[in-house]
Parts: structure tokens; C-alpha cells; sequence
């Protein structure tokens, strides 16, 4: 028998239920975590080993038809020419626009967090969020404007008689072509338009913790602004930058709709995925293809907790 | 981990084998109007006057059937047949390259057409059309047709060029400047098809019959002619805005494309103009089609037979920039269609056209080359 209750007993379904709550702490919590362990479990990760035991099967060459038996086949069709170029170019261009925003956002997070006071940093933080708030859709669309060869860049670049300077970018073998809206160099810009903001938050967060006297010490013990910037600073905001990384590298790997409308046409991850699991029906092939970002992802992140981004974000 | 997965394999296997629908009966007679029908539709297909006012074929059709309608628009093929697997809907505006699927699949039944009076006035050329028609059944009524054209800015060609060569083989142009970077091709591996029929007419000792039905010798060169077109083509269209903003400030200067854009660019003053060439060109042809277990089928019969004898045929065709499937509505002023406008959007040209469907392995002649090869090929070309 349990030891007696004080009180006798509420009387009413709802106290008699947080009476019981009250005895059986465990249990309640368990209750609590039960909708989200299920929402994890089931709609998200079961969602994603739906999808991943896909790409085990195979598609039969002849008839299309998807076949339901584990094979390897799928991922061995990843390293064909055609199909891994499209990975190497997404990785690519996905560690370039990380390692562009990452140069961009540092002198722009350092000056927010040093410099600006009161509604400065006000107008800092609009500035980075503006952009976010707007479509994204009409964000790239504005973009191909700007760099059509027709466009307003190339318009700016004659009036400034600099057209010579456009024409031999553009003449770049692979990162150039006929116009900036159609070559990976248009395609980088736009990523990193729209993927700067993602980049420039974790890094003020991480810049806003480094203590000022430390950068006075440095000086002090005879550092010069290099070296304290190179032994102090960048050390201490590393976690920041990593974590933005994670932003810009994932969100890079992952999107199909701005390579579409900005760039040369040929292929990018996402839109492979994209026309693979369409009319085509091979939708090992797409799960496949999945795959790939998610095990670099795996990679990265692992790479970035042990460089302590997440006590970053 | 073997046994496991076949076993998820076969539980799929017999889930599907268990949803597997009877084949559906077809109409004898109308019933009552249920109140109610619900179509899947490619955008500005079922219009009710909200985006511009004068385009509106769906009040006066709920007025006089007292059925509701409720549209849910689809971007693909693969989008219209995925929500007809789904169910829960009526008709469904289907593509060539979705429809046979459709029918295979068992998710529309046949249409009775003695209960759709103005079947008669459905274009001749179109009653028994192999994407809806499947051993003399037919399976839905003709909706809309149209051409995928050779557009051309006529500042540079000052009369039309009648060979889709400009947009294949690197030349150049009448203004005197090479043609590359100046071209576009379509962003889909449908295309495959274009370069087929340009070759059909070029290269006879191909044989080809069929753009949709290759063997591996003319499938190799259709993908020679495209690795070839790589080298002058900037960007693939895929997004019909897209080209018209790359028609306009990209420079671009010919490309196959639909009456779509070249109406669009041409109400903005842009000089172009749009032809079939004389090897004839790819097309779409959308069907109306009915659900197997639609809820609502005497308003959706109501509905085929209002999409062939009101304004819809003719006010369409000129906001999609499509061909009626009712070569009357051209000239009946039931709508804004004129003849002229037909004619713009290609109805003079049904016998050049090659209509898509989906290629499969299974052709007449045997051994054609599957879609799904079709698009990694395809990928490979655009990566080239």
C-alpha cells in the first residue's frame, strides 16, 4: 500500500489528472516529449529513411520500372562522368560562395559590433534583415536583371568606359560566358546575395563576445594589428564564422532555383533531384542524389562541433 | 538489411496491388447535378475573370449547372498525375506526356461521348488522337493544342527562317554575326524529340519514323546534334518569363518556344515573330479527363460538353496563346478568337506537328529507347 495522502483526494477529472502529474514527475515528462519524440521519430527522420531506402534500389534500364531490391547499382550510376561532375560542381561553387561570404561578412560584422551604437546598430541589423523579408523569388528575378547583357551592370560598366574590363571577366574560361546572367560567375554573385545575411549574424554574435581588453592586451605586449588579428581575433570569432558556413554551405548544396534562373544551364544538385524524380521515375536515382549533401553535411558538421560552432549560434 | 527491404518491397507491392482500382464503367446516362465539380488544371487554364476580368469561363457555366468549382493547378505532368493518384478530384486538363500514363494506371475511365452533344464539333483531326484514345476507347475530350514554335527577332531576320538549322548548327546569321550564344533550346529532355525531327528530315538513312520512338543509333544522333547545339546555347529555357526576359535583354535572338511567350514579347513591343519550320516541330495537346471514382460525374460531363460549346474554346486560345480544339471557336465569335489569331498560334500547322508523349521502351519497332534514359542523357548534354 502507498503511504497515505495527506489530503484526501480532489474530486474533477482535471485536479485528479494534475494530482497525478504532481506524483508521477517521470511519467509527465515523458507525456511532454512523447508529441515530439513522435514528430522526430516518425514525420521527419522516418520521412528521410523512407526516402534513403530508395536509393538502394534500382531502376530497370529496360522498362523504367523501379525494381524493389537492394542493390548498389544507384550510388556506382552517382560516379558516372555526367552525373558526378554535377556533384563537384555543386561543392564547388558551394565552398566558393561560403568562402566569399565568410570575407565579406567579417569587416561588416567587426564594424556592428565594434563601432556601431545605438541606432547605427539599429540600422545595421535592417540592412542585413531587409533583405529576408522581401520574396526571394523576386530577389533572384531582380538579379537577372541587373546582369543581362542588356542589364543595368553592363550599362554601368560602359558609362564608366570599363567595358573592356566585363568583357575579358567574362572571357574566363568555365567561370565566364556570353553574359553575367549566364555564366557561374552571375550564379556565385546571386548566391552570395542571398546568402550573406545567413553569414553575417553568427559572426557579429561571435565578434560581440570577444572581450575588448583583449585586443588592447595584444597591443600592448607589442602585437602588431596583424598579428592580434591573426593570434586573437579571428581564433576567438572562428566559431561564428564556422557556424555561418554551415548556413551558406548547406543552403548552397541544397537549392535548385537560383542556377535555374541565373546561370549556364547545367545541372546543380537540387535540379537533378528535381527532373530525376519527375516524368523520369528514378526516383532511386533522386534519393541517391540526396544522399550526397547529407553525408557532406555529416562530414562538415562533425568538422564544425569540433571547432566549437555551436556554442555559436 | 537484404531481406528486410525486400520485405518493405513487397509490402509495397501488395498495397499497391490491393488500391489497384476496378476498371471503371462507363456512363450511361446523366444523373442530377451534384452541386460541386473539382478539376486539376495547368495555371490560366480555368479562369473566372479574377485575374483580368474579360477572361471568365467558369460563372456562367456554375450559373446554369449550379456546380461549384474548385480548381487546383498544377505545375507538371508529374504534378497532375501524382494528385489524380491521390483522388479526390473530377477532371483533370492532361498533357500527352501524362495522359497514357493516366489511362494506364486505371486512374480515368471512358468517356461516353454520345452524352457530350457537341462532340461533333471537336476537331476531326483530334476525335482519335493516340493520347487519349486507347483501342477505340476514348478516355477524355480534346481541350487545347498548341505548337512549340521557332521564335525569331525579325530586326535580324528579315524574313522568317524556315529550318530550325539556326538553332542546331553554328552558322551565321543574316546580320552577319555567328549565331552562338544567340540561340536557346528547351530546358527538358523532351528536346531529344526536337532534335529528332530536325533529323528525320536531314539525315533520311536514320529512318526515323517517330521523334518519340528512337532506336539506339538515332537516339545516339539526336544527342550528337545537342552536344553539338551546347556550344552555342547560353542558357536553356524553362520558366516561359524567363525567356521573354532573355529575348529582351539577353540578347538572345532565336529558340523554340511557345506562342505563349511570342504574343507575350510582341503585346510589349518586342520585335519578334514565330514559325513552324519546314521540318515540322514538337507540340502539346491537352486532354479533359475523368476520374475513375469522381464523386461529382454528371457535373463533370456537364463541364466537357460546356468546354466545346461556349466562350471558353476561343477566350483560352487567346489568353494561353493555345489552338481550340473546336476549329469553329476560331471564327464564330463566341469568344475574342479571330482566324488570324488561330492561325498565329499555329492551327495551320497540326500536320507538321509531333505531339509529346511520353517515349517508352516498348514501340512498335521495338527496343526504343525509355524516358528516364532520355533525361540522364539529357543532363549530361547540358553539362557538356
Amino acid at each position: 500500500m502507498t503511504s497515505p495522502a495527506i489530503f484526501a483526494p480532489r474530486s474533477g477529472v482535471l485536479a485528479r489528472a494534475a494530482d497525478w502529474a504532481i506524483r508521477h514527475p517521470r511519467m509527465f515528462v515523458f507525456l511532454m516529449v512523447l508529441p515530439i519524440v513522435l514528430w522526430l521519430g516518425i514525420v521527419y527522420i522516418g520521412a528521410l529513411i523512407a526516402l534513403l531506402m530508395q536509393s538502394f534500389f534500382s531502376i530497370d534500364e529496360f522498362s523504367g520500372v523501379v525494381q524493389h531490391e537492394f542493390t548498389l547499382k544507384t550510388y556506382a550510376e552517382l560516379l558516372r562522368p555526367s552525373n558526378f561532375a554535377i556533384i563537384a560542381r555543386t561543392v564547388a561553387m558551394a565552398a566558393a560562395v561560403t568562402l566569399a561570404s565568410a570575407v565579406l561578412a567579417f569587416p561588416m560584422a567587426y564594424f556592428a559590433a565594434r563601432y556601431a551604437r545605438g541606432k547605427w546598430k539599429a540600422l545595421f541589423y535592417i540592412g542585413v534583415m531587409l533583405p529576408l523579408w522581401s520574396s526571394y523569388l523576386v530577389k533572384v528575378y531582380a538579379w537577372k536583371l541587373v546582369l543581362a547583357k542588356e542589364g543595368i551592370l553592363t550599362w554601368i560598366f560602359a558609362q564608366l568606359h570599363l567595358s573592356w574590363l566585363l568583357d575579358a571577366v567574362l572571357a574566363i574560361p568555365v567561370v565566364g560566358g556570353n553574359s553575367l546572367s549566364v555564366s557561374y560567375l552571375g550564379t556565385f554573385i546571386v548566391f552570395v546575395y542571398i546568402w550573406l545575411p545567413y553569414m553575417i549574424i553568427p559572426v557579429q554574435a561571435a565578434l560581440e563576445r570577444v572581450p575588448a581588453p583583449l585586443l588592447e592586451a595584444a597591443s600592448d605586449l607589442g602585437a602588431t594589428p596583424k598579428q592580434s588579428f591573426r593570434m586573437v581575433l579571428l581564433p576567438l570569432a572562428l566559431p561564428g564564422i564556422v557556424a555561418g558556413s554551415i548556413f551558406t554551405f548547406s543552403l548552397t548544396l541544397g537549392d535548385y532555383i537560383i542556377p535555374q534562373i541565373v546561370g549556364s544551364g547545367r545541372l546543380f544538385i537540387g535540379q537533378a533531384v528535381y527532373t530525376q524524380q519527375g516524368t523520369a521515375g528514378n526516383i532511386p536515382l533522386a534519393a541517391a542524389f540526396t544522399v550526397v549533401p547529407i553525408v557532406i553535411m555529416g562530414v562538415y558538421l562533425w568538422g564544425a562541433r569540433k571547432m566549437g560552432a555551436f556554442d555559436a549560434l | 538489411m537484404t531481406k528486410f527491404l525486400n520485405l518493405c518491397a513487397s509490402g509495397l507491392a501488395l498495397g499497391a496491388a490491393l488500391t489497384l482500382p476496378a476498371q471503371a464503367e462507363m456512363m450511361k446516362q446523366l444523373g442530377k447535378p451534384e452541386g460541386a465539380l473539382s478539376i486539376v488544371a495547368w495555371p490560366g487554364y480555368i479562369e473566372r475573370g479574377e485575374t483580368d476580368p474579360a477572361y471568365d469561363w467558369v460563372t456562367k457555366f456554375e450559373q446554369t449547372s449550379g456546380c461549384k468549382i474548385e480548381v487546383k493547378t498544377a505545375g507538371t505532368s508529374d504534378e497532375m498525375v501524382s494528385l489524380m493518384n491521390q483522388g479526390g478530384f473530377d477532371l483533370v486538363t492532361a498533357s500527352g506526356d501524362a495522359s497514357l500514363r493516366l489511362i494506364a494506371g486505371g486512374k480515368v475511365q471512358p468517356v461516353n461521348t454520345d452524352l457530350i452533344p457537341d462532340w461533333k464539333r471537336v476537331d476531326d483531326r483530334l476525335k482519335d488522337a493516340p493520347w487519349h484514345t486507347v483501342k477505340g476507347t476514348h478516355y477524355g475530350v480534346p481541350f487545347m493544342w498548341g505548337p512549340n514554335v521557332l521564335m525569331y527577332n525579325t530586326d535580324v531576320f528579315k524574313t522568317a527562317p524556315d529550318s530550325w538549322d539556326i538553332v542546331f548548327n553554328e552558322q551565321n546569321l543574316p546580320d552577319g554575326k555567328s549565331n552562338a550564344g544567340r540561340v536557346q533550346a528547351y530546358d527538358g529532355p523532351i528536346y531529344i524529340a526536337d532534335a529528332a525531327i530536325y533529323l528525320k528530315a536531314h539525315k533520311p538513312e536514320l529512318g526515323i519514323e517517330n521523334p518519340y520512338e528512337l532506336n539506339e543509333t538515332q537516339y545516339a544522333a539526336a544527342l550528337d546534334l545537342l552536344k553539338g547545339q551546347r556550344k552555342l546555347v547560353s542558357r536553356y529555357w524553362h520558366d516561359a518569363m524567363v525567356q521573354v526576359d532573355d529575348f529582351k535583354n539577353e540578347g538572345v535572338v532565336a529558340s523554340s518556344s511557345w506562342p505563349f511567350q511570342v504574343n507575350l514579347l510582341k503585346a510589349d513591343g518586342a520585335h519578334v515573330a514565330s514559325v513552324v519550320p519546314k521540318e515540322g516541330a514538337s507540340g502539346w495537346a491537352d486532354t479533359l479527363m475523368l476520374h475513375a471514382q469522381a464523386k461529382h460525374p454528371t457535373c463533370a460531363y456537364m463541364f466537357m460538353e460546356h468546354s466545346l460549346n461556349s466562350n471558353l474554346q476561343s477566350d483560352l486560345s487567346v489568353w494561353f496563346g493555345a489552338v481550340p480544339s473546336v476549329p469553329s471557336a476560331c471564327t464564330d465569335k463566341s469568344g475574342m478568337q479571330t482566324a488570324e489569331g488561330c492561325d498565329a498560334n499555329g492551327l495551320k500547322d497540326f500536320e507538321k506537328i509531333w505531339f509529346w508523349r511520353t517515349p517508352t521502351s516498348s514501340c512498335e519497332a521495338g527496343g526504343c529507347v525509355p524516358y528516364h534514359r532520355w533525361v540522364s542523357d539529357f543532363i549530361a548534354v547540358m553539362g557538356g
